[in-house]
């Protein structure tokens, strides 16, 4: 079957056996197979799966040996099961083994990017991949993180860059977590208050009163990031503050904020409420930005591989589904009751559709306003990594790639997006450009370092 | 004179009842019509941009919507959306829950700390540090150590009425009458009759006003342990509103909470009166 690749005398060309003890491969092999199965069939899957991914670490035989006998079988092995459960899981995709666990709990924060997690519901994603999911509608980002902590969730609606600083242990104590998908792209905007709609230019923004959902979100970066770019400090020229999204609207209207880079529905809903104008959406900062996530911890997906499979393959297939500009009136009407967002179902119309009131008597088309596409780049976490490092949020090296193969799982995703009918990309990486600027991942230190306004490392 | 008392004093209730919802009617009253919009725009906009609606809502439509809620209160549509009566149900269960732990251990904690002075002086540091700790205070903590949300709720419950129960009830045993005791003395009598039969009876009404500021306490603590936890409960109710920016909501919950708080604390005095005696 395998030749065992953590063996570094093996032989490349066939005579006597590979390890030399037998007089021919076949004997060799049967020897082995007598000492797997004795050895039950546990270890013998993961022998098989630790050398399918110690061949993909390397790929060349001789590298390969190189590196055992620099450092040793059980130091290789201590590598390897690193990675390896992942690998498990992968496996185990594909064989789609028995659902461990079909009674589950995910939390959602009631805006419009949880849009997949929570439509699989209603809509019948879960039950088609054999699971009774009880989306819960939560307080808040911390208590999302906490509950997910405390295993009271299985998995959860985050804001992407939290599985990364949760992993880093930024913001709470590190834990292992992981990012499968993507739950939404574009999808914000800038808000202003109704007073200010003859202030169009960033750069009479001084002293504004800003909001935004949490310190670890897209929105927080994007805010960041157009302000510095207009030549604005975020820290000392206006201020951001951390508002619970509904909040936004109320202190918008009574003057407390002058507005706020927020999730839908809380922009359209400050224009249908008439306290607020659309400035602009976050896609024309970054078009195709990644903002809200599908996460779970790495010991729910190690623990329970295929739940997690099922779990994960809902998803995609709602996120697929969602992405589809035709079923967007549905979705909007699906999610709307008191059960879900818990808002007018126009509002939500608006802002899945594309077609929307901007708050000054305009109505815009923008069809691609918020999109859905679950494949998580690894590129995107190096470029929320860079923007971490760029406000202070992280301080000292950090390894970008490590990092983001750690938390982004883009492999599982594309095989599953693959089975869902959708063509995922064949690299995990690749540029893209943030207001004109191209974002090169081999070179995070270099965009870093191309920025005037930023806070000193 | 006395009935005559109460009768007027009913009549000027709803007076002022009737004076303050002709207020609140007209503060809302929008501008009229808005300004004149696009059909097309005017179908994407709410009511407060095309008709000119204040945000407030007013009295009418607050009522409405209480007789909607009223009408039915224990739907259950799922995780995220039960009726009014369901979600009384959580909080008071939480409520009575983390109350009655909080009375079994501050009354026999109370006992000992009022019947031995060294015991008191020993321990009242520590009741003065955790005694003025806001619930919302606590709520992180609790979450991050007993790592459940709804035992973490009872819990913040239990901790934040304990206090008063428990300075009360040391404080009514410390005070009763030296005469009494030294009565039970003389007559021999145990410490634990004592204690039941003489230090009890005495210090009740001082307990149980313990016990009905306590009660008052944690009804204001799960409203807010509950908007932060979230899932079941009045205080989630609230946030969900809030969330929905539905102030007709959002004050049918603040009404339901206030009348549900008079009646826990109506009870207490009821059952204060009952073990008070004249002296």
């Amino acid at each position: 079957m395998f030749k065992n690749p953590f063996d570094d005398r093996t032989t490349l060309q066939g005579t006597g056996c590979a390890c030399g003890r037998h007089a021919s491969q076949g004997e060799h092999d049967r020897q082995f197979r007598a000492a797997q199965v004795s050895a039950g069939t546990e270890t013998q899957y993961e022998t098989a799966v630790a050398g399918a991914v110690m061949r993909a670490i390397f790929p060349q035989d001789a590298t390969r040996r190189a590196f055992l006998r620099a450092v040793g079988v059980p130091a290789a092995l201590a590598a390897v099961s690193q990675v390896f459960p992942l690998g498990l899981a992968t496996e185990v995709f594909a064989e789609g083994g028995a659902i461990e666990k079909p009674d589950l709990k995910i939390g959602f924060i009631p805006i419009t990017c949880a849009t997949p997690i929570i439509m699989a519901a209603p809509m019948g994603f879960y039950a088609r991949h054999g699971l009774n999911v009880e989306v819960i509608k939560t307080a808040g980002w911390a208590v999302i993180r906490d509950k997910t902590l405390n295993k009271e969730y299985d998995a959860a609606h985050m804001l992407s860059p939290m599985p990364l600083a949760i992993t880093m242990g930024i913001g709470s104590t590190p834990q292992r977590y992981a990012m499968p998908a993507v739950e939404n792209i574009n999808g914000q905007a800038i808000t202003l208050a109704l007073k200010h709609k003859d202030r169009r230019d960033p750069k009479d923004w001084k002293g504004f009163k800003f909001a935004v959902p949490f310190d670890y979100s897209m929105h927080n970066y994007l805010l960041r990031y157009y302000l510095a770019e207009h030549g604005l400090d975020p820290d000392t020229d206006v201020q951001i503050r951390a508002v619970p999204p509904p909040e936004m609207v109320a202190n918008l209207r009574a003057e407390n904020l002058d507005g706020f880079l927020g999730p839908d529905p809380m922009n359209q809903r400050a224009v249908y409420d008439g306290v607020g104008f659309i400035h602009i959406l976050t896609k024309e900062i970054w078009e195709g930005h990644p903002c809200c996530a599908f996460a779970a911890s790495r010991d729910f997906i190690e623990t329970l591989p295929n739940t997690y499979a099922a779990l994960l393959k809902s998803i995609i297939d709602a996120t697929a589904f969602a992405s589809k500009a035709e079923n967007r009136k549905d979705i909007a009407a699906a999610i709307a009751p008191a059960n879900y967002l818990n808002q007018p179902e126009i509002v939500l119309e608006q802002i899945l559709t594309g077609t929307f009131a901007d708050g000054l008597g305009n109505i815009v088309r923008q069809p691609n306003r918020v999109d859905f596409d679950p494949f998580p780049w690894q590129s995107f976490a190096v470029w929320i990594l860079t923007q971490m490092k760029r406000w202070g949020q992280v301080k000292g090296e950090i390894d970008y790639n490590a990092i983001a193969r750690e938390v982004f799982l883009a492999t599982d995703t594309a095989k599953l997006m693959a089975e869902a009918g959708l063509t995922p990309p064949k690299e995990v990486t690749k540029t893209f450009v943030v207001m004109g600027k191209t974002f090169d991942p081999a070179a995070p230190e270099a965009y870093l370092d191309s920025f005037p306004i930023k806070r000193a490392n | 004179m006395g009935a005559s008392l109460n009768l007027r004093a009913a009549a000027l209730s709803v007076a002022l009842l009737l004076v303050f919802l002709g207020l609140w009617h007209l503060a809302v009253q929008g501008g009229g019509t808005g300004a004149a919009v696009d059909p097309d725009y005017a179908r994407l906009m709410g009511i407060q941009v095309t008709q000119g609606a204040s945000a407030m809502p007013g009295p009418a439509e607050v009522g409405s919507r209480l007789w909607q809620h009223l009408s039915d209160p224990f739907y259950d549509n799922g995780p995220n959306d039960k009726g009014l009566g369901i979600q009384l149900a959580y909080s008071i269960g939480r409520v009575m829950l983390g109350y009655l732990l909080a009375v079994a251990v501050a009354i026999p904690l109370g006992f000992l700390i009022g019947m031995s002075p060294l015991v008191s002086r020993a321990i009242d540091p520590f009741i003065q540090v955790l005694k003025p700790i806001s619930p919302l205070a606590w709520m992180p903590l609790a979450l991050y150590t007993i790592k459940d949300s709804g035992i973490s709720a009872i819990f913040v419950i239990f901790i934040c009425a304990l206090w008063p129960m428990l300075v009360n009830t040391a404080f009514g045993v410390a005070s009763v009458r030296r005469e009494w005791i030294n009565v039970a003395r003389t007559l021999e009598v145990g410490v634990l009759r004592r204690a039941f039969t003489v230090i009890l009876p005495a210090a009740a009404p001082t307990i149980l006003t313990g016990m009905r500021i306590s009660i008052g306490i944690a009804w204001l603590v799960i409203v807010a342990a509950e908007m932060l936890v979230g899932g079941t409960g009045i205080g989630y109710f609230v946030w969900n509103e809030w969330n929905n920016l539905s102030i007709t909501n959002v004050i049918i919950a603040i009404l339901v909470i206030g009348l549900i708080g008079m009646l826990f604390d109506q009870l207490l005095a009821r059952l204060t009166r009952m073990v008070t005696f004249p002296e």
